[in-house]
């Protein structure tokens, strides 16, 4: 429900036409963080690894109810690469959105990539 | 099926538990149940009375709730009482003139103080101890009394005489027995309790036989002994046992025991049909129970019955554990040894005043009954082996004499399988074992899986103790690593940071760690780093160590806003800066709330914000306040000698100094100071991790108090030092904290697992038994001089104030915050609160 509270909102990049959207430059990016983008009206949490992988998955967090994932700690548990919600510590696979904590819980999850030098990402 | 009219004579503990179960055996909508108390009110906790004393309203003693008797279905009526029951009609009648017709009918009526038939004890000031209504008599009462005199040594009697102690009088017990609970404990036993009850100040009474009443001379009541003697005192409490509150039953014709009481058969039913009783009004096997957890058997008995269940009372034990005045007793089985052949092993410790028996079968292989006092630890596992039947072992004087020596008590592994352990939740040993053997690693985990210790907490000792047994002999080996990526202790990884002088996270990983890290491991070496280097947090290489607080330098609330705390030192501020603060809220509309550390909290402030509210608050000479980060955080001062009559020195000056010099450190958890001017302690510095009290000659150093989940009062640490000796000590107390704490370890907790105690940290600090105090000191040299404000230096830095957005690519805010008005200010809403925005959209 509340994902799509700011679907009102006009997009603040428009996708090209292949459906990538540029969001900001890779120097933007701080290994091991993550930032927030307004993608179609969506917000994407973009993080890169440690390792330089990137991922995006949406930004709100349905177990704390607010958009906040990007501000989470990026880590790994065995195989998978996880981010901790700041609000209550619920880790979120970056690949599959899948709580780790709750099953019941998903968040969508969206490709990210770097072209010349800049961010992009494909909102479906 | 049509519905049945069930009508409950008493709405008590009993009573109440009886509907409960009665609702939750079958579907409610099968009965129609009606209560009725002559009580002004729904049952509550008489068990917890004294507790009202001691500041509990009635409100938190109640157990049944009107609102959800209502919800349910339940009729209640209060202040009137059943006088009659026509038991061929089916019809109980009420002195208030109702009549109600019943398919089954239970008594749960309960008991009243046994007053004792002498002259005088109807006198005014003669009260007695069961109902809110007394406790409101016996305040009203004490209030223009000095003395007071409690008849009755029992358990309720003791009860009775902590509530007069406690309302400030001087305060007597007469017992009729040579000892005090001649019921639940043996002559040692009793003997220790007078012993330890009046070097509280009660005086004790025994063999003592009242004859009447009079009026005294010097004091409203003069009470005569038997033998002579006698005692003034302006008011008197009864609390010389109970009786069961039969008289209904008996005009109703049911049976009656002999000595009172309503005769009951195994399923609780009464002589007549479609009757039952429950709880102390009933005699089971010539039997009344005195306790509450019996008369919830019956009560489960016969709503289980009335339900269609077979379930039978067969008898309770009466094994008790109680503290009474501040004393912990506890009695278990054939506590007096009467059983014929019976012997017993008693341990005396007069040093400590504790006193244990043990009573054995003549044989010396069964244990039959124990008395605790002092120190009732023993209590649970001697319970099991009583109830339990279980062979004892060789030497059965362990189970009472001190651990600690090398001859090792039988443990939990001595305990049959079957053992009760929560009696709460009827949780077995064998439950705990297969618990354990599915996963379960921890007392959390143990508790969420088997609910064990989450009812009174009675258990949660011999739980623990069953968990770590099975866990020893599963072979499990209890894990002490921070987590999946370290293979250490949070202690060991700081020693590994300070000696290989590791300046990264990842130099770290790579020499010892695996995988990317976690919100555990991450968050303990920033503060590691931070502790020892005291670099700029926001760095590159540490940006992504920190949790979102500390990344953003303020704190998240529940929807993803931030609070922001400026530094107050020592709570001391001047009206500009404080109009300043007010300005500020104002203009960007922020919750404002003082808080415990005489600092005011910004609440609500949207991420894109921070950066423009702090320009404002550096510019009007503020700086950050840590209040984000397992950091030193406030300095609390009360305002000392130089307003104070009271004061010794100056508690403000030294608060600003403290705080000056340890703003920003950082540690394994956060830390609290205090300041006072004087003993009047006014700053609470007990209560700090580091807590400093004005003498006349210099000031006092507490060390590892804390507020909070689990309080304790700092320890003394040392005395009467000057300025440079206080700040030297602080210097190494908090370093040395830093090297050797675990990880989100408080100083309180730190102390308490730290070997050698308060004498060995103060071997270290003041002594310099390891010579690491210039270390120590050096150390905290660095940290000082190597201070930044972190707003002021990311407000440098336009880099780092890129992050400060909602959006990387897009301006303002996050549009899914809603707020709500309550008392002039704002708050997130709820989600009902949301919900019903947006349908009014």
């Amino acid at each position: 429900m509340n994902e799509q509270a700011s679907a009102t909102r006009a997009p603040a990049t428009q996708p090209a036409g292949d459906g990538w959207t540029a969001v900001c430059r890779q120097r933007d990016l701080t290994p091991d963080t993550g930032i927030c983008a307004l993608v179609g009206g969506k917000q994407v949490a973009i993080f890169l690894s440690r390792r330089g992988d990137l991922y995006g998955i949406s930004n709100y967090d349905p177990i704390g109810g607010a958009n906040i994932l990007s501000r989470g700690i990026i880590g790994s548990v065995g195989e998978a690469v996880v981010v901790a919600s700041p609000l209550y510590k619920q880790h979120f696979d970056l690949r599959t959105g899948e709580c780790l904590e709750d099953a019941g819980h998903r968040v969508n999850t969206y490709p990210v990539r770097i072209c010349n030098g800049q961010v992009q990402v494909k909102v479906r | 099926m049509s519905q049945q009219h069930i009508v409950v004579v008493g709405n008590g503990m009993v009573g109440h538990r009886f509907i409960d179960s009665l609702l939750q055996s079958g579907d409610p909508s099968d009965y129609r149940i009606t209560t009725f108390t002559e009580e002004p009110r729904l049952a509550y906790d008489r068990v917890k009375l004294s507790s009202y004393f001691c500041g509990s309203t009635a409100a938190d003693l109640a157990l049944a709730d009107a609102g959800d008797y209502r919800q349910k279905g339940v009729d209640f009526v209060l202040n009137d009482k059943v006088v009659a029951i026509d038991t061929a009609g089916k019809r109980a009648l009420t002195a208030g003139g109702c009549s109600r017709p019943y398919h089954k009918l239970v008594l749960a009526t309960g008991s009243y103080p046994f007053v004792p038939p002498i002259a005088g004890s109807d006198r005014a000031h003669c009260l007695v101890y069961r109902t809110i209504e007394d406790l409101q008599a016996i305040t009203r009462c004490a209030a223009d009394s000095t003395v007071g005199v409690v008849v009755g040594g029992g358990l309720l009697g003791l009860e009775a005489a902590n509530a007069l102690r406690s309302l400030g009088l001087e305060t007597h017990v007469v017992e009729f027995a040579p000892q005090l609970m001649a019921v639940q404990l043996d002559e040692g036993g009793g003997a220790l309790l007078r012993l330890k009850i009046e070097a509280l100040g009660v005086k004790v009474h025994t063999e003592k036989n009242s004859c009447d009443i009079v009026d005294g001379e010097h004091r409203r009541q003069r009470i005569n002994f038997t033998d002579g003697t006698y005692l003034e005192t302006d008011m008197i409490v009864f609390s010389a046992g109970i009786r069961p509150r039969d008289e209904l039953a008996r005009a109703a014709g049911l049976a009656i025991g002999e000595r009172g009481g309503i005769v009951i058969d195994d399923h609780c039913q009464t002589s007549v049909d479609d009757i039952y009783a429950i709880g102390e009004c009933a005699l089971w096997n010539g039997r009344i129970y005195g306790l509450v957890a019996p008369g919830y058997q019956m009560a489960k008995v016969a709503a289980g019955h009335i339900a269609g269940g077979g379930e039978a009372f067969g008898g309770a034990d009466m094994s008790t554990k109680l503290k009474l005045l501040g004393v912990d007793v506890a009695s278990v089985g054939d506590a007096q040894g009467r059983t014929p052949g019976a012997k017993s092993y008693t341990y005396l410790n007069d040093v400590e005043q504790i006193y244990k028996r043990l009573v054995v079968s003549a044989r010396g292989d069964r244990l039959l009954g124990a008395v605790l006092v002092g120190d009732t630890a023993a209590y649970g596992s001697l319970l099991q082996w009583v109830l339990n039947d279980t062979p004892l072992p060789v030497n059965p004087e362990s189970l009472i004499l001190p651990a600690g020596d090398s001859a090792a008590a039988p443990g939990v592994e001595a305990l049959p399988d079957a053992a009760q352990i929560c009696s709460c939740f009827a949780v077995s040993k064998a439950d705990i074992c297969s618990a354990v053997q599915s996963g379960c690693r921890d007392m959390a985990a143990l508790k969420a899986e088997t609910c064990a210790a989450t009812g009174c907490g009675g258990c949660a000792a011999l739980a623990g103790q069953i968990l770590d047994s099975e866990l020893t002999r599963l072979g499990v080996a209890v894990n002490r690593d921070i987590c999946e990526h370290f293979a250490y202790t949070r202690r060991e990884l700081a020693d590994i940071v300070r000696v290989k002088k590791f300046t990264t996270f990842g130099e770290l990983l790579d020499h010892c760690g695996r995988g990317l890290g976690c919100d555990i491991c991450k968050p303990a070496v920033a503060s590691m780093l931070a502790s020892y280097r005291n670099e700029y947090i926001l760095k590159d290489a540490h940006l992504g160590l920190q949790d979102t607080n500390d990344v953003f330098l303020a704190n998240m609330q529940k929807d993803g806003t931030y609070s922001v705390v400026p530094r107050v030192p020592g709570g001391e501020i001047t009206p500009e800066k404080l109009i300043v603060l007010g300005q500020v809220a104002k203009q960007y509309r922020l919750y404002t709330k003082i808080t415990g550390g005489q600092r005011v909290d910004l609440f609500g402030a949207e991420l894109h914000q921070l950066p423009a509210i702090w320009r404002r608050l550096i510019d009007a000479g503020f700086e950050t306040g840590h209040a984000y980060g397992k950091a030193m955080r406030t300095v609390k001062s009360c305002v000392g000698s130089s307003w104070c009559r009271y004061g010794v020195q100056d508690s403000v000056a030294m608060a600003i100094a403290i705080e000056e010099r340890y703003k920003g450190l950082r540690a394994p958890h956060k830390i609290k100071m205090a300041v006072s001017g004087c003993t009047r302690e006014c700053a609470e510095a007990q209560s700090k991790d580091v807590g400093v009290i004005a003498t006349e000659k210099g000031w006092n150093l507490y060390v590892c108090g804390n507020g909070g989940m689990r309080p304790r009062h700092a320890d003394l640490f040392a005395s009467d030092l000057d300025d440079d000796t206080l700040i030297r000590y602080i210097d190494r107390f908090f370093m040395f904290y830093i090297r050797t704490a675990d990880r989100l370890q408080r100083t309180a907790t730190w102390l308490q697992n730290l070997q050698g105690g308060l004498d060995y940290l103060r071997e270290v600090v003041i002594a310099d038994k390891l010579g690491v105090c210039a270390e120590l000191e050096a150390e905290m040299a660095h940290i000082v001089g190597s201070y930044q404000c972190e707003w002021k230096t990311t407000l440098q830095d336009p880099d780092k104030l890129k992050r400060f957005r909602q959006f990387i690519n897009a301006d303002g805010g996050d549009d899914n915050l809603v707020f709500v008005e309550e008392r002039g200010q704002r708050r997130p809403a709820t989600r009902r609160e949301r919900l019903q925005a947006v349908a009014v959209e």
